[in-house]
């Protein structure tokens, strides 16, 4: 789950880690009253669930109530681009006010799980504001990596190693230190996936401030911290991935236009893969997981078509546990009560699949039963692209 | 021969007297694995529907039925502690089928795992089967035929759609293994390789690997200096668009890391044939081992 910057820099400052001074606003109105409130200059930041605000023109410096009235008007409920929002941008609903620090250097740091020693690293780089990705491609010896013993956590030689390579020094380090020290904290504490300061800077009193933050949760985890469940900010969210998340079902909206329902991930991604390979563009990932009930499949449908693209739908259902014939009886009533007009092609393997296809066949409906996956796909995509089977 | 498995393993089931857990074994007894007793606190002395012992702890189970390996089907939030059960009680191999166990309680298990004799399987994952000898998991038997391929995979149900492919082919299956979609996981693609290197019956190897991570990288160079038999590979999500976790909490292209095109290039420069299309995977094998 992702969260606010806003709400990563609370969770921040409670585990003391410092942030500068700010307020969350979530209207125009509150957010002039937030500047006026910090004071000129303050720093006016989109909230949205994307990075590269900075570049995409999210994040302003106000010198004066009119120049806040100014800025606000131009960021709020307006759509901001940036490299990970995709071109349609996204809305700009709410947004921080901080105040503005002297800066005198800035550094990153980062921490995640490392899959391949399954161990939580923590990255600390002097290279801050940029990309750590760009960071790890053009110079990846500023990279500085120490890996956390699991339920011992970093030692404080490591900590040690992290400051220095950051170039901080007296009592810069002693507050170095600290901060690493206490953002680790952050990161076992709330089962994060990541947390990251970018930047983390030096300030030119001194202080060592966490200028931006970000805070991914382990979703397996939130039942834990049921208190961050609430941070949740749906509005985020595309809104029929957030419809297929309601009916537990595992949805991903994409460009294309064949729509597939599949049980079982690697199904569902090596589906999709097929379409592509055959000529078309896959309109969604979709897994239905391994109860295929008629209400599994109606909600599947209602999900798939809600998108406009889709021209066709591809249903591929390896039975194992799930029977077939079950999965027949699904599609044959879910397309009786929803009356779809776009080509079905389906695909049933597995247990009861010989008597799954006498379902499908003796129905009246209008779908097509392929007796393979290579000709399901064939045949969903050329009914999407020329309109029939071929 | 098989690998791992074989018609002498003998087996107990925590969470046996869930719903889940209840109807997989009967699934397993009637395949014919040995399941000797199931472990669910605090119904310990009772039996389960199947007629089989239940105990309150592994430990109890391993020493009244010699089990020496487990399956487990307790919810996520509970699973990393049977697991670590499992691994004080000595057991040699346990699955793990439970899906949404949270990332830090696995980081802990693997540390435990690996100062332990202990090998598992997964989580998220369907387990393993030695086609006419055991299984322990989840997938459909009677997809499986007993031969000569060996195959390892992060899916479930692809998994199942390439068994399908060898077994309609006339090619049988000397062991499969589902490895899980996790970000962490107990064994990897290259903890098993070595072991159907070995293995006589197994004459050639299905890797089935997915976006996200470098399992299939690391086996890669394994492949090109060691491993002599033919291999096939398929990796799913070329069409997975970065930044979005598809489906398991694994399969995801963070930081332009990850790709299917990534492997995929990996494994072809390491000598294995590898196959864009998932529903070609059988046939590729069988043109490769006909050549």
């Amino acid at each position: 789950m992702k969260i606010h910057e806003y709400q990563a820099k609370d969770i921040l400052n409670v585990f003391n880690v410092k942030v500068p001074r700010g307020i969350p606003a979530l209207s125009k109105d509150e957010a002039l009253d937030a500047a006026m409130m910090m004071g000129y200059p303050c720093v006016i930041k989109a909230q949205i669930h994307a990075g590269g605000r900075g570049k995409g023109g999210g994040v302003k410096v106000a010198k004066s109530a009119a120049d806040a009235q100014q800025i606000i008007d131009k960021i709020f409920g307006q759509p901001l681009i940036t490299k990970q929002t995709g071109p349609k941008g996204k809305i700009v609903n709410r947004l921080l006010v901080e105040e503005a620090v002297d800066i005198d250097r800035e550094l990153y740091v980062g921490i995640v799980i490392d899959r391949k020693t399954a161990c939580p690293v923590m990255m600390a780089s002097t290279e801050g504001g940029m990309e750590i990705e760009e960071v790890a491609e053009k110079t990846p010896e500023k990279i500085f990596k120490e890996f956390a013993l699991p339920g011992f956590g970093l030692q404080a030689y490591q900590y040690n190693r992290l400051v220095t390579a950051l170039k901080l020094e007296g009592n810069l380090a002693k507050k170095g230190n600290l901060f690493l020290q206490s953002l680790y904290n952050v990161f076992r504490r709330t089962d994060a996936s990541m947390v990251e300061v970018n930047p983390l800077v030096i300030t030119k009193k001194g202080d060592i401030i966490a200028l931006d933050a970000k805070l991914n949760f382990d979703d397996n985890a939130l039942f834990r911290h049921k208190k961050y469940i609430e941070l949740r900010d749906t509005s985020e969210e595309e809104p029929s991935e957030l419809e297929a998340s309601k009916h537990k079902l595992n949805y991903i909206r994409l460009n294309g236009n064949v729509g597939c329902m599949v049980n079982g991930a690697g199904l569902a991604m090596a589906t999709m893969d097929i379409i592509k390979l055959h000529g078309g563009e896959p309109a969604n990932f979709l897994d239905v997981g391994g109860i295929a009930s008629s209400e599994t499949v109606a909600n599947g449908f209602k999900i798939i078509l809600s998108d406009e693209n889709v021209k066709a739908v591809l249903i591929n259902i390896f039975g194992g546990i799930v029977r077939c014939d079950r999965v027949a009886q699904g599609i044959v009533d879910a397309l009786n009560s929803l009356k779809i007009k776009i080509p079905v092609v389906v695909r049933l393997e597995g247990t009861n699949a010989i008597e799954a296809r006498k379902i499908l066949a003796e129905s009246p409906l209008d779908f097509h039963i392929a007796d393979s996956l290579e000709k399901a796909a064939r045949l969903a995509v050329s009914a999407a692209n020329n309109g029939e089977y071929r | 021969m098989s690998i791992i498995i074989d018609e002498n393993t003998r087996v107990i089931v925590q969470g046996i007297t869930g719903k889940e857990g209840a109807f997989h074994t009967a699934q397993m007894l009637e395949y014919g694995t040995k399941v000797v007793g199931g472990v669910t606190p605090g119904k310990g002395g009772q039996k389960s529907e199947h007629g089989l012992p239940i105990f309150n702890s592994v430990k109890n189970a391993v020493d009244k039925t010699g089990a020496n390996a487990g399956i487990i089907f307790v919810p996520p939030r509970f699973a990393a502690d049977a697991i670590l059960e499992s691994v004080d009680s000595g057991l040699d191999l346990v699955v793990c089928i439970s899906e949404g166990i949270p990332t830090e309680d696995m980081v802990k298990v693997n540390y435990i795992l690996k100062q332990s004799k202990t090998r598992l399987i997964g989580p998220n994952c369907p387990g393993i089967i030695s086609p006419g000898k055991s299984k322990i998991g989840i997938m459909p038997g009677f997809i499986h035929r007993q031969g000569s391929v060996g195959i390892i995979s992060r899916s479930g149900t692809l998994t199942y759609e390439a068994v399908h492919q060898v077994t309609q082919l006339g090619l049988g299956q000397s062991t499969c293994i589902g490895i899980g979609g996790d970000p962490i996981i107990g064994s990897t693609f290259l903890d098993f390789l070595p072991l159907f290197q070995k293995d006589d019956e197994t004459k050639a190897v299905i890797l089935i690997g997915e976006i996200g991570g470098n399992a299939e990288e690391e086996v890669a160079e394994y492949f090109r200096s060691q491993f002599t038999k033919p291999a096939v590979a398929f990796i799913a999500g070329i069409t997975a668009p970065p930044g979005r976790r598809m489906g398991h909490a694994g399969a995801i292209i963070a930081g332009g890391k990850g790709t299917a095109q990534e492997k995929i290039d990996v494994l072809r420069n390491s000598g294995i044939t590898v196959t864009l299309n998932p529903a070609e995977i059988g046939k590729t094998l069988l043109e490769l081992l006909n050549k």
